[in-house]
């Protein structure tokens, strides 16, 4: 339990760093990622072997095999389901981030009547989890139409996406300095092109961090592209794999471990381009 | 000479001319600004929020609107054991797993904030659990407490501690268990990682004060490092009792609230009756009995905000 300081810690020896931080840091280390690990060697295993601990260590694989990613590939609607939320992704992070690149300036810099307000009901907005709106949200859809097509999802996440888009980039614009923008109104620019030219550019960062964390969150979300979609092709990989992959009594662990395991790549390769990004997001929406 | 003459001769008239265009006009800009959020949150947020109410006091189903029946859907709760038991076991499964992750989130924190070889690698390690989808690690659980092949089984009757595979999901105890275990997995990092940031905004003077004086490392905990975090604890700790409560995608995956209801959660129940079940109505009146939970939830992080403000000067 010891709080200390980086600087004062060449007070320790070596077996007490041991007990006190390696040995705990590890065995948390272990639990964490076994997960994944047991993801990655069913994926990979033979049905055989799968099935078969008397002859098999079951945390080795023997014979590697492709079997089970060949299987989702060619005899699923896995294909289609990684499209599809690839396109649900991007788009519903693209219209987020636009909307809280206006709304979160308009807020924090324009000042406009009750602008306190509005900061306060997006914060408010952010804190409604989704497992209460999708009933209501269902028969909202039903009556414009969109029910199963993958516009129901892109228009819904922006839902969850753009107060916390939003929270985040009034945080990040508190850190510009006034003076700036002051200057170049006073050399005759508009808002529009003071937001546009001076205020954006300087947010960058803070736009990629929303713009990650937006899209693993979209990536990720699971009741609204549950209730909304209904025809298999049109489902996400967290749907897909959950209804389509375990229909039966045989569950087929080795395809259903492949649909995770690759289901969660393209969110773990661009969270590891931007791990500093991603953890101010996360850290930011908390801490301002 | 001729430039002091210019300056305010050019200066005034310019300063009417930008009060006079619209489109400066901070309030007029700024609804212009806000429309595209505001007609977002309004049309699939604020309105299905409202709806949401509503159809509590409906007895509407599947393509039919329902007629208004008052508190019906609420009265029926009263006499309705399955609903009066997804409550226990959401509470239960809240506080339980919420001060677990508590525990070793804020345990991971410290450990994480001492020196270490490779630190960003190990702090961009940790968070993986996290950023993975829910849905898809939970099947990885799933697949972890199978009852045939459960690897965790199979270790510990290698090592001779059980005799038999365990029924993770099969019994009602072992699968709320089963299940808070999952949930504690996904949740920690979370908890580690914000902590961390927290953490790291405490001035290392603080402790080497307290050193000087002959404060041991519990004191130190205690007197510096806790005070100092309790308001981005209080934050943190809203927001992981919120994820918590309104849990749906990891017991969906795993259990589907089975054995007998022993894993269900109001947010899974209400899916089961409002969508597969068709009871719009009832589902509505299940997720608005959620409602005053999530707001003693989100009063208690304000009070979280306004105390950090407190501290660390107001800006507003």
């Amino acid at each position: 339990m010891a709080a200390t300081p980086e600087g004062m810690e060449y007070l320790e020896r070596l077996p007490r760093r041991l007990v006190t931080l390696y040995l705990p840091l590890a065995i948390m280390l272990f639990v964490l990622l076994f997960p994944f690990y047991w993801m990655g060697t069913t994926s990979f295993k033979p049905d055989e072997e799968l099935y078969d601990y008397a002859h098999f260590n079951p945390f080795l694989v023997v014979h590697p095999t492709l079997q089970h990613v060949r299987k989702l590939f060619f005899e699923t609607s896995y294909p289609s389901w990684l499209i599809n939320t690839m396109i649900v992704s991007v788009a519903s992070t693209a219209i987020s981030l636009i909307s809280s690149v206006f709304a979160a300036y308009a807020v924090e810099r324009l000042r406009f009547t009750g602008a306190r307000y509005v900061g306060l009901a997006i914060f408010l907005a952010y804190l409604v989890p989704p497992s209460i709106l999708f009933i209501p949200l269902a028969a909202v859809i039903f009556k414009l139409g969109l029910f199963d097509t993958l516009w129901a999802l892109i228009l819904t996440y922006p839902t969850f996406l753009v107060p916390f888009c939003t929270w985040l980039l009034m945080g990040y614009f508190r850190t510009i300095p006034h003076e700036l923008e002051e200057c170049a109104m006073i050399d005759g620019a508009s808002r529009l092109q003071v937001l546009w030219m001076i205020t954006l550019p300087l947010a960058v960062p803070g736009l990629i961090s929303a713009g990650i964390f937006a899209f693993t969150l979209s990536w990720n979300e699971f009741v609204y592209a549950l209730t909304f979609i209904s025809s298999s092709e049109n489902k996400t990989v967290p749907v897909g794999a959950i209804t389509e992959l375990v229909e039966g009594d045989v569950y087929h662990w080795g395809s259903l471990m492949a649909a995770a395991l690759l289901g969660s790549l393209p969110v773990v390769v661009l969270y590891s381009f931007f791990v500093e990004y991603y953890v101010s997001s996360l850290t930011g929406a908390v801490k301002e | 000479m001729t430039v002091e003459i210019e300056t305010p001769a050019r200066l005034a008239p310019q300063e009417d001319r930008t009060a006079g265009r619209w489109w400066d006009n901070p309030n007029v800009l700024g609804v212009l600004f806000m429309a595209p959020a505001a007609a977002i949150l309004l049309v699939f947020l604020a309105y299905p929020l409202a709806l949401g109410f509503w159809l509590g006091l409906t007895d509407a189903s599947i393509g039919d609107p329902g007629r208004f029946v008052g508190l019906a859907n609420f009265a029926s709760f009263a006499h309705d054991a399955v609903f009066w038991l997804v409550v226990f076991n959401t509470i239960f499964y809240t506080v339980v797993a919420s001060a677990i992750k508590f525990g070793l989130g804020l345990y991971l924190a410290l450990l994480l904030d001492r020196r270490l070889p490779f630190k960003a690698f190990v702090r961009a390690i940790v968070l993986l659990p996290f950023v993975v989808p829910t849905v898809l690690s939970a099947i990885a659980f799933w697949w972890i407490y199978d009852p045939q092949f459960s690897i965790l089984s199979w270790t510990l009757m290698k090592a001779g501690v059980i005799s038999h595979f365990i029924d993770f999901l099969g019994q009602p105890w072992n699968a709320r268990f089963s299940v808070i275990a999952a949930n504690i997995w996904r949740g920690v990092p979370f908890v580690a990682i914000t902590l961390l940031a927290g953490l790291q905004t405490i001035p290392p003077s603080l402790y080497e004060a307290a050193t000087l004086d002959g404060a041991s490392a519990w004191q130190r905990f205690r007197h510096i490092t806790f005070p100092m975090l309790t308001p981005i604890i209080a934050v943190v700790m809203t927001f992981s009792v919120l994820m918590t409560f309104a849990d749906f995608q990891l017991i969906y995956a795993i259990t589907k609230g089975g054995p007998i209801n022993a894993t269900h959660l109001m947010a899974t129940l209400s899916f089961e009756r409002a969508i597969t079940g068709g009871r719009l109505g009832e589902g509505a009146a299940i997720a608005d009995a959620m409602a005053p939970f999530l707001v003693g939830a989100v009063l208690f992080s304000y009070f979280g905000l306004q105390r950090r403000r407190w501290q660390h000067g107001a800006r507003d």
